[in-house]
C-alpha cells in the first residue's frame, strides 16, 4: 500500500474533469446527491460502493450516456478541461469521441475484429487512408494486449472472441478515438480470474495516456489497479482520495465499514 | 421425502400423466391441422391442375380474301371491319373440309354442328393473328383452334356420355365425334400456357379464360405496396423505436397502429375508393389504387413486426455505437438496422403475401371489373389473383370451378415464392451477437 501511495504523488497532475454539486435524477428519485469530485489526468480512479450507490450513474454522466435514459436529469456542474459538458452547445456525440466507454458486459459489434476497432476511426474521420487506418487498427489492438492474438484472423467475428479477449477488443475499440479520458464500467465483471488480471494490467499500462476512472465492485481490484478511489454510499460521495489511504486509514466511518465488509 | 427412488408417488404419477395428456393433445392439434392442409391441398389440386392442360383441336385453314379483305387492298380498317362471325365461317368449312378429307366418321354430328366442337374464342384468335399479320391472307395455315368447354371436359373426366346426353350445349355424338379426331390425331390435349397468358373470357367460355390479366395486375399492385410501403413503414418503424420521445402522443400512435392493423381489409377499400377514386379522382380498377389502398393496409403489419425486430437488437449495441460517439442515425443505421433485417425482411414479405391474397378491398375500388385489354400502366384498368378467383367461383359454367382452383394453384405457388424468399433472406441475414 505504502508503494501505491508514493506512486500517486508521482502522478498527481492536472485536473481532466471536475464536478461540482452534480445531481442526478430518475424522474422523481434523486440518485446523486452533491457529488463533487476532481479526476486527475494520467490517473486511474476507481469508484468503489454497494450496488445501487450511484457509482455507475455518475460515471455515465461523465460522457453523457445518461442522455439516452429517458427521465433522467443532471444538473449541477461537471467540466472536461474547464468546459461544462453539459453546456448546451456540447455535443454528446463529439464528448464521448472524446470520453472513451467500456461497458459491463463485453459488447463487440456483430462485424470482424478489425472493423470493431476501425469504426471509432471512421466515422470520426481521423485517418485518411486505408494504410493509416491499418495502422490505427494495430496500434490499438497493441495497446489493448490483443495483438498476437488476433493478428492472423483480423477478418473474422468479433463476437467469436472468448469474453476476456471480447474485452480488451472494446477496450481497443474505445481507445481507437484517441479519448482523453476511459470510463470503465465494471469491465471485468463477466470475466475469470486470467482475463481479470490481463484487463488489469492493461488498465495500468492505459495510465500513461489517458485518465481512466473504473467502476468496480471489487475492492481489490480497486486497490490494485486505482491511484485514487472514490466510496459512493446511497448516492452520495462519502470519501475521495489516495487510493492507500482509503484503504488503510479511512477518515468516514461508513467507509470504514464498506471496506471491512460490514455493510454493503 | 421418504420412500424409494424406484417408485413413483402419487403426486409424481399425476404430473406425469399431467403432462402425458397435454403432449397428446398437442400432437393431435398437430395431427388435425395437418389433416386439414392435405385434404386442403388435394381438394385444390384435384380440382385446378386441370386447368393446366388444354385439349386443341389443330386443322389447316386457308385464309380466304374473299372473306377477310374483300376489296383485296390490306386496309386496316376495312379488315377490322370482319367480325368474329366472318372467321367462324372459315373455321368451320376448314374443319368440315379437313374430316371429309380424312375420311372421318361424324358419328351422327350434323354438319353445321361440328363446328360446336371448337371454342367461339378460335374465331376471335384467328382474326387477331391475321390483323396482326396480312401477309397471311390468301395462305393456308396450321390453326390450333381451343376446344370447346364441354370436349375439354371430356377429357378430364368433368363430362361424361350421361351428362352430355343432358346437356344442350353438348351431346354424345360431339363427344364421339371428338374421339374420332383424336384418334385421327386431330385433336389432342397439351400444356395450357394461355392460362397464364390470356386475359378472362365471357360466362360461356371457360376454356379460354386465363389469368394473364390478373397477373399482370397483381405483380403491378405488389411493385406500388413494395415501393411504397418498405420505406414508409421501416422510416416510420425507426423513428418511432428509435427517436420519438415516449409521451401520451407517441403511446397514443402505437396504440392506433395496433388498431390499424385489426382493421378489416374491406375498411381499406371503402377508404380507397372515399380518398383515391372520388375524392383524388384517380381511375377505377387501376392497379396504382389497388397498390395504394394495400399499401395502406399493409403498412401497420409492416411496422409492427420491423419495430418488434428494432426492439430485439440488444441495447449493449446501442451502448457500443454510442460510447465510440456515434451519432444516433449512424447507430441506427450502421449496427441496429442491420441486425433487425432479418425480423424486417421476415415483416416485410409476410406483409406482401397478405396484400397478394387480399380481395375485399379490391372489390370496392373497381379491380372485380371484366377487363381483357393488357394494362399498359399503373393507371390502366386490370385484375388482381384473389378477385379473379371470386370472380370465377360466381360462374355458372363448370367450366369455371376447374378455372378458379387453377387460380388458386398459381396464387399458393406465389405466396410459396414469397415465403421462401423471407426464409432464405432471413437465413442470409442472420448473425449472432
Amino acid at each position: 500500500m505504502k508503494d501505491l501511495v508514493m506512486e500517486t504523488r508521482v502522478d498527481a497532475q492536472t485536473v481532466k474533469i471536475e464536478a461540482r454539486k452534480a445531481q442526478v435524477f430518475y424522474g422523481q428519485n434523486h440518485a446523486i446527491k452533491d457529488v463533487d469530485v476532481d479526476i486527475l489526468d494520467k490517473t486511474v480512479t476507481a469508484f468503489i460502493g454497494p450496488s445501487g450507490c450511484g457509482k455507475s450513474t455518475f460515471l455515465r454522466c461523465l460522457n453523457r450516456m445518461n442522455d439516452t435514459i429517458p427521465g433522467c436529469r443532471v444538473e449541477g456542474k461537471i467540466t472536461l478541461e474547464g468546459e461544462d459538458i453539459y453546456d448546451a452547445r456540447v455535443d454528446p456525440v463529439q464528448l464521448r469521441a472524446k470520453v472513451g466507454m467500456v461497458f459491463q458486459k463485453p459488447n463487440p459489434f456483430p462485424k470482424s475484429i478489425y472493423d470493431n476497432v476501425a469504426y471509432g476511426p471512421k466515422i470520426h474521420g481521423l485517418t485518411r487512408n486505408k494504410a493509416e487506418l491499418d495502422e490505427v487498427v494495430e496500434a490499438c489492438l497493441r495497446k489493448a494486449a490483443l495483438w498476437n492474438e488476433v493478428k492472423d484472423r483480423l477478418q473474422t467475428p468479433g463476437t467469436g472472441l472468448s469474453g476476456g479477449q471480447q474485452q480488451r477488443l472494446c477496450i481497443a475499440r474505445a481507445i481507437a478515438t484517441s479519448p482523453e479520458v476511459l470510463l470503465m464500467d465494471e469491465p471485468c465483471s463477466a470475466l475469470d480470474p486470467i482475463a481479470t488480471a490481463q484487463v488489469e494490467e492493461l488498465i495500468d499500462e492505459l495510465r500513461s495516456q489517458f485518465s481512466v476512472v473504473i467502476v468496480t465492485h471489487s475492492m481489490q481490484q480497486a486497490a490494485r489497479v486505482s491511484q485514487r478511489t472514490a466510496f459512493f454510499h446511497l448516492g452520495n460521495l462519502v470519501e475521495y482520495g489516495e487510493t492507500g489511504q482509503i484503504f488503510t486509514n479511512p477518515r468516514d466511518p461508513r467507509t470504514e465499514s464498506y471496506i471491512t465488509g460490514r455493510i454493503g | 421425502m421418504s420412500g424409494s427412488l424406484f417408485t413413483q408417488d402419487a403426486r409424481t404419477k399425476a404430473r406425469n400423466a399431467a403432462e402425458r395428456r397435454f403432449r397428446t393433445y398437442g400432437l393431435g392439434a398437430i395431427i388435425l391441422a395437418l389433416l386439414a392442409l392435405v385434404w386442403l391441398l388435394i381438394s385444390i389440386f384435384s380440382a385446378g391442375l386441370p386447368a393446366f392442360r388444354q385439349t386443341f383441336i389443330t386443322f389447316p385453314v386457308k385464309l380466304e380474301e374473299s372473306v377477310i379483305d374483300k376489296a383485296g387492298n390490306r386496309d386496316p380498317a376495312a379488315m377490322a371491319k370482319v367480325t368474329t362471325v366472318g372467321y367462324g365461317k372459315l373455321l368451320a368449312t376448314a374443319l368440315e373440309a379437313e374430316i371429309a378429307a380424312k375420311g372421318i366418321d361424324l358419328a351422327g354430328v350434323p354438319p353445321k354442328e361440328i363446328t360446336d366442337l371448337i371454342s367461339q374464342e378460335s374465331a376471335a384468335t384467328l382474326r387477331n393473328m391475321v390483323l396482326a399479320d396480312p401477309a397471311l391472307i390468301g395462305t393456308t395455315v396450321q390453326f390450333r383452334a381451343i376446344a370447346s368447354g364441354r370436349i375439354d371436359g371430356y377429357y378430364k373426366g368433368r363430362v361424361t356420355m350421361e351428362s352430355a346426353a343432358l346437356d344442350k350445349n353438348t351431346s354424345p355424338e360431339k363427344l364421339r365425334l371428338a374421339d374420332n379426331l383424336k384418334a385421327a390425331g386431330l385433336l389432342a390435349t397439351s400444356f395450357n400456357l394461355g392460362f397464364l397468358t390470356m386475359p378472362d373470357a365471357s360466362d360461356k367460355r371457360p376454356e379460354a379464360a386465363g389469368l394473364g390479366i390478373a397477373i399482370a395486375g397483381s405483380f403491378m399492385m405488389m411493385v406500388v405496396v413494395l415501393v411504397l410501403s418498405l420505406p414508409i413503414g421501416v422510416a416510420a418503424s425507426i423513428y418511432l423505436e428509435e427517436f420519438a420521445p415516449k409521451n401520451w402522443f407517441t403511446d397514443l400512435i402505437e396504440v392506433n397502429i395496433a388498431n390499424l392493423a385489426a382493421v378489416p381489409s374491406i375498411v381499406y377499400g371503402i377508404l380507397g375508393l372515399a380518398i383515391f377514386i372520388n375524392f383524388a379522382g384517380l381511375p377505377q380498377s387501376a392497379p396504382i389504387v389497388g397498390g395504394l389502398v394495400l399499401t395502406l393496409m399493409t403498412l401497420p403489419r409492416i411496422i409492427i413486426p420491423t419495430r418488434a425486430a428494432l426492439k430485439a437488437v440488444p441495447p449493449s449495441i446501442r451502448d457500443a455505437a454510442l460510447g465510440v460517439g456515434a451519432s444516433r442515425l449512424q447507430t441506427v443505421f450502421h449496427h441496429v438496422l442491420p441486425l433487425a433485417m432479418p425480423g424486417i425482411l421476415t415483416g416485410m414479405i409476410i406483409g406482401l403475401a397478405q396484400a397478394l391474397g387480399e380481395t375485399a378491398p379490391l372489390l370496392l375500388i373497381g379491380m372485380v371489373a371484366f377487363v381483357r385489354d393488357f394494362p399498359g400502366g399503373l393507371f390502366d384498368p386490370a385484375a388482381a389473383l384473389p378477385v379473379q378467383v371470386y370472380n370465377w367461383t360466381q360462374r355458372g359454367d363448370p367450366g369455371f370451378v376447374e378455372r378458379a382452383s387453377g387460380a388458386i394453384i398459381v396464387l399458393l405457388i406465389f405466396l410459396i415464392i414469397m415465403n421462401t424468399a423471407a426464409i432464405i433472406l432471413r437465413r442470409k441475414f442472420e448473425r449472432r451477437w
